[in-house]
């Protein structure tokens, strides 16, 4: 196991860009969450993070590990998969139930949806 | 050289990370409806796996890694129970 003082520069600056760039995604993700005004909007912030941001530092965890250790190493490429797949599953059932409970509520988000006028009403908050 | 660089890096990006699971924490407090605080834990947990992913790489020892898959899985199955108890009232019928 190799330290990290040993690195060559190109891997150093390599991995210090892919670093910064993906907490960097991660952190305009979570602002968006909190600046957004209604739920609907506020759903697509996250991804930033969970999509290009994941990718980016599991990019540099990959190269890290494979420059420490001499060997590829490829194992982060599991967490890549299993995110990918179960985020688009997790945001799908939160705005159903969303939607049902707005409906419920007698707000319906998508009454008045048509081809002339395709401008969705999000109901802001109470 | 390489090393301050990385490690310059890789306090850059835990700062960064941190801000990001304040911001989310901040969401869950604030959360207007209860269908905002889940997202708010979903982005909590989400970051919260980056942040030990750069632990990770600080520290040089794959151990991380494994909670961070860890965290990816529960919380995706915590984030699905939390949506289908949102819509139906109950998480098993």
């Amino acid at each position: 196991m190799s330290t990290i003082e040993n690195l060559p520069l190109w891997a150093a600056i390599l991995i210090s860009a892919l670093l910064v760039i993906g907490s960097s995604l991660a952190l305009i993700g979570s602002i968006g969450l909190l600046r957004f005004k209604t739920f609907y909007e506020r759903v697509h912030a996250p991804p930033l993070g969970t999509t290009m941001g994941l990718f980016t530092i599991l990019a540099a965890s990959m190269f890290y590990f494979s420059l420490a250790q001499t060997r590829p190493v490829v194992h982060e490429i599991l967490i890549g998969i299993f995110v990918t797949t179960t985020t688009p599953i997790t945001f799908m059932f939160l705005v159903q139930a969303t939607l049902y409970r707005d409906r419920f509520e007698g707000s319906d988000p998508l009454a008045g949806l048509s081809v002339e006028q395709p401008q969705v009403k999000t109901p802001h908050d109470p | 050289m390489s090393g301050q660089i990385l490690a310059i890096a890789l306090t850059i990006s835990k700062i960064f990370l941190t801000l990001a699971m304040a911001a989310a924490a901040s969401r869950i407090l604030r959360g207007p409806r209860a269908q905002d605080r889940v997202i708010g834990m979903d982005t909590l947990y989400v970051n919260a796996m980056l942040l030990l992913l750069v632990f990770g790489i600080g520290s040089g020892t794959t151990l991380y890694f494994e909670v961070a898959l860890a965290i990816g899985l529960l919380g995706f199955v915590a984030t699905v129970a939390m949506a289908k108890f949102l819509m139906r009232g109950e998480v098993i019928e």
